[in-house]
């Protein structure tokens, strides 16, 4: 017999609860996250636990409030009550920009491109070491160009011209230009063709063996199937579920009841 | 009966209701109360700027559109008289005919302007209504021949309103029972009346559109109301009161020139009231004209005493100085837009709301 | 009408029949004026005095733009440099009365260097009190930078006193340089050359420097540019300090070139200016130039062709722009 929904999340928040998951050396963690953007409160009590070095995937469905917590995290909204750690650090009350400089990226879900200017200096914005276009690390750029052959194609065009996808490339390859110790990505294979969507696997998989942490809220299957090392899921602004892909993947009952799906 | 009066637009605060009573009564009375050509202009002033700030607050505070060309049509009304008098005789014919004609003038350029402002964006508009206004300015006073260039035009007002004309022989409660009462109970009542009509206007159907837009364009175009229409009549209407402030003010006066109605100062005067009164509550304009004409005219006798008491320290003597009124009226307005955003008016009555639980905090008129 | 990078970004599609506007303005006034000498004389003042035009609109523009903050007290640096010039002017006084053009050049040099630190430390406060509460609020912008204008006028009367004061130039720069029959003064040469400099600056900065990418990045997604880590209220603070401090250079300028200084001079050229942004299109250095240079023509041309319509005629130029681009010839993508 298959639980009722509200049942189930009941018992999987305490389950949660009373069972915090052993993930090994947290980068990240959301401790009791609450979020108000007016009179709305939208994250009731998030946790998180995002573990270093691998590909965390937060799942879960349309107005869950994924995008917030990533918004939270970085600051851009600030949590009404809760604790936010990075790497030992309560980063809570820190700017977006004290936030970004402590080696976090993040590629929002509307891609942030500056489309007045051309692709070459949207990446050399990001790339904040660099005081030129020459002081970026060409080795990398060739790695990024790989990746992305738009980016190279249309590096001296307005990147406002690009098409939706292509955008979408620009975003991400601004998030690499320069080694992070953290990536939260807003759903990046939007409107991407999908030999588009390998290569941005690949460029996942390729960063995650040089202990990059990502933070990924993803709707497409195949990167969690690939990719995915850790899996959170929630709903209505708090977690629901949280453990290894493994887990997750073999659950079948677990996944669509949480998600209306199966991986 | 008071309900259909206001239009069902109640003053909502204990304490505005006293005030505004208050202002009433003093204006009605104000020449028994207070004899004395100077205490009698004030009072004729601020009846002036009450219909003048009440007509940009509808322009303003209402459709949420900022203009700085309000005084154009201020100066249509005062010079229309003016020029009318001049060229055809003082006589109540020849006013009414001003009147007519700068109605007309007025109607068709608050069209012009108000088409022209779906053409632009809002800011481009509030600039060039700017540009608009001193070239106006620039204009009237070197048409000479026509309005008198930078001197004006003086004119005698129609003779039954005029000082010299006695309609009862003795005294009423010892103010003389001239021409000028005449002039005076004219302005008052006309007053009362257009800020009537102005507060049927904007609690009409037709006014809650106008709010509608204010708060958010595009939906209220969506829901199906054609903005271009309602904005362009907002702003004929608010001219058209304008104009008619302008002719008030001409007939008190006697005279019109330049500085007297165009002057960007006047618009400055108009803006200051009503942030200070409360934008889109009409009873702002009542008292944020009271409070500043009223200081305007006796702050410079009040600094003059404080300027003196400091005349040990020249420099706070010369900060202090009657000359550097509008200093502290700056001040003033700057802070009021801090801290009373929603002005005197907006103030009360959100303190009244706060208590009854209504609302969080004093919020403002417009949310722009 | 494709959007250029605040006409700055000569690339791939550059949009360059705005820039006709000019000459064809100058070329249009020939056959009115008559006389060719008496034509390039006017040309002359009016590209000068479009030059210090545009040096004053550049902040203007640069602020409103790419801060989205309307400064209706924009006329406040220009007055405080132009009557700081007067100080500095008066105190230099026997280097301006010298007849060597170096000591000349200098003092004006030093006028404008002390005008525009000024101008910045007035910015800062200015910034700090009266702009900074209401970021974002377009309405509240208007009403309190038009009151700080006020207060600021009404503190100039106070330390300058309320009259007019003269501001001559000095003596080597008095004069015109003969080119034929047409009379060219020096000092309008001057202002071409300094207006040139400004341009050329600004333009270099803003495409080929990373605080140049960082405002017009900033223009477009605040947030975003925070996201990558740098400040970015320092960087507006930055960018309205510089733009004020441009007007309480075009202050000095403009001072010299009417030869006198009121308290009001302030809220004179605001009109100005802001036909010159509104031409050029709000945000974009190129067209503030485009609008300054035009303005500055056709108040030369009217003044000698038709003076009771100077002002109007610059308001029927602004018309006729706005009827064939409503956002001004070079607007900055999405605003």
């Amino acid at each position: 017999m298959i639980a009722q929904p509200r049942e189930l999340e009941s018992n999987l928040l305490s389950h949660a609860q009373t069972h915090p998951h052993p993930l090994p050396n947290p980068l990240l963690v959301l401790d009791d996250v609450h979020t108000h953007i007016g009179d709305y409160h939208i994250l009731h009590g998030m946790n998180l636990r995002v573990p270093r070095g691998e590909l965390t995937m937060l799942l879960g469905r349309n107005g869950a409030g994924k995008t917030t917590t990533l918004r939270t995290i970085m600051g851009l909204w600030q949590a009404s009550a809760g604790r936010i750690t990075f790497a030992g650090d309560d980063i809570t009350a820190f700017t977006t920009t004290q936030i970004a400089r402590r080696s976090i990226a993040y590629v929002p879900e509307t891609m942030g491109i500056f489309s007045d200017l051309t692709v070459k200096e949207n990446m050399l914005l990001a790339a904040t070491q660099a005081k030129r276009a020459s002081d970026m690390d060409n080795t990398r750029l060739k790695w990024i160009y790989a990746l992305f052959p738009a980016v190279e194609k249309f590096w001296n065009y307005p990147a406002g011209k690009l098409s939706g996808g292509q955008k979408q490339m620009l975003a991400v390859a601004r998030a690499i230009v320069e080694p992070r110790e953290l990536l939260i990505i807003d759903e990046p294979s939007k409107g991407l063709a999908p030999a588009i969507i390998d290569n941005m696997i690949d460029a996942f998989a390729a960063l995650k063996t040089q202990g990059v942490t990502i933070l990924l809220v993803e709707q497409n299957i195949n990167f969690a199937k690939r990719l995915g090392d850790t899996v959170a899921v929630m709903d209505n602004g708090r977690m629901l579920h949280a453990g290894t892909m493994q887990t997750f993947a073999d659950n079948a009952e677990l996944q669509h009841t949480l998600l209306g799906l199966s991986l | 009966m008071i309900k259909r009066l206001l239009s069902n637009d109640f003053p909502r605060s204990r304490v505005l209701v006293v005030l505004l009573l208050v202002i009433l009564l003093a204006l009605a009375f104000a020449p028994f109360i207070a004899p004395g050509v100077k205490a009698l202009s004030v009072a004729a002033k601020i009846l002036v700027f009450i219909v003048l700030v009440a007509s940009f607050d509808l322009l303003l505070g209402y459709t949420g559109v900022v203009s700085f060309a309000h005084t154009m049509f201020f100066g249509i009304g005062a010079y229309g008289v003016a020029i009318a008098s001049t060229r055809w005789g003082e006589s109540g014919q020849s006013v009414l005919l001003g009147v007519a004609l700068s109605l007309s003038l007025s109607f068709i350029l608050a069209l012009l302007v108000g088409l022209f402002s779906l053409r632009v964006r809002a800011i481009f508009f509030a600039m060039i209504t700017l540009a608009v206004a001193s070239a106006f300015q620039t204009l009237a006073s070197q048409l000479s021949d026509f309005t008198g260039g930078e001197d004006g035009l003086s004119f005698k007002s129609p003779e039954w309103l005029s000082p010299s004309h006695s309609f009862l022989e003795a005294p009423i409660f010892g103010v003389p029972a001239d021409g000028r009462l005449l002039c005076y109970y004219l302005l008052f009542f006309s007053a009362l009346l257009l800020l009537l009509a102005l507060l049927r206007i904007v609690n009409s159907p037709f006014g809650r559109v106008l709010q509608a837009i204010r708060e958010n364009e595009f939906r209220a175009e969506a829901i199906g109301y054609r903005v271009v229409v309602y904005r362009t009549l907002s702003s004929v209407l608010s001219a058209l009161f304008a104009t008619l402030a302008g002719v008030m003010l001409a007939l008190w006066l006697r005279y019109n020139g330049p500085d007297t109605s165009l002057s960007f100062e006047i618009m400055l005067d108009v803006l200051l009231i009503v942030v200070i009164g409360g934008m889109g509550t009409m009873y702002g304009a009542v008292i944020g004209a009271v409070l500043f004409i009223v200081a305007q005219s006796y702050l410079q006798d009040l600094l003059r005493i404080a300027s003196e008491a400091a005349s040990g320290l020249p420099w706070l003597a010369a900060l202090l100085s009657p000359d550097r009124w509008l200093l502290w009226l700056g001040v003033m307005f700057v802070l009021s837009v801090y801290y009373f955003p929603a002005g005197i008016v907006g103030y009360l009555r959100a303190r009244v709301a706060a208590k009854r639980g209504t609302i969080k905090v004093p919020t403002s008129a417009t949310t722009k | 009408m494709k959007p250029s990078n605040a006409g700055m970004h000569v690339g791939i599609d550059f949009d360059w029949k705005p820039l006709l506007l000019v000459p064809a303005l100058a070329l249009l006034a020939l056959p009115l004026v008559g006389s060719p000498s008496t034509w390039l004389t006017l040309t002359a003042a009016g590209l000068a005095m479009g030059m210090i035009i545009f040096i004053i609109a550049s902040g203007l523009t640069l602020v409103f733009g790419l801060m989205d903050v309307l400064n209706f007290g924009h006329g406040i640096f220009i007055a405080t440099g132009a009557f700081v010039a007067t100080s500095v002017l008066g105190f230099m006084g026997d280097w301006t009365g010298s007849q060597e053009l170096w000591r000349n050049l200098l003092a004006v040099l030093a006028a404008m260097v002390v005008a525009m630190l000024v101008a910045s430390a007035v910015a800062v406060a200015f910034e700090r009190v009266l702009v900074r509460p209401v970021y974002g609020q377009h309405l509240k912008q208007i009403l309190i930078t038009m009151g700080g204008m006020i207060i600021g006028e009404e503190l100039i009367k106070v330390i300058w006193g309320p009259q007019q004061i003269a501001l001559s130039l000095p003596e080597a720069l008095r004069g015109a340089v003969l080119l034929g029959d047409a009379a060219i003064e020096k000092f309008r040469l001057v202002a071409m050359v300094v207006g040139i400099a400004v341009f050329a600056t600004l333009a270099w900065t803003l495409s080929r420097t990373k605080i140049g990418l960082l405002i017009r990045a900033g223009v477009e997604n605040g947030e975003m540019v925070e996201s990558l880590g740098y400040r970015i209220r320092r960087l507006f603070v930055g960018v309205f300090v510089a733009g004020s401090a441009l007007a309480g250079l075009g202050g000095v300028m403009w001072g010299l070139y009417q030869q006198n200084v009121t308290p009001q001079m302030g809220a004179q050229v605001n009109v100005l200016i802001f036909i010159v942004i509104i031409i050029g299109g709000l945000g974009s250095t190129g067209g503030a130039l485009i609008g300054a240079l035009m303005v500055g023509l056709m108040a030369n041309y009217t003044g000698f062709l038709a003076p009771k319509v100077a002002l109007f005629s610059n308001i029927a130029l602004m018309v006729a722009v706005l009827l064939w681009r409503p956002r001004g010839v070079y607007p900055v993508a999405n605003r």
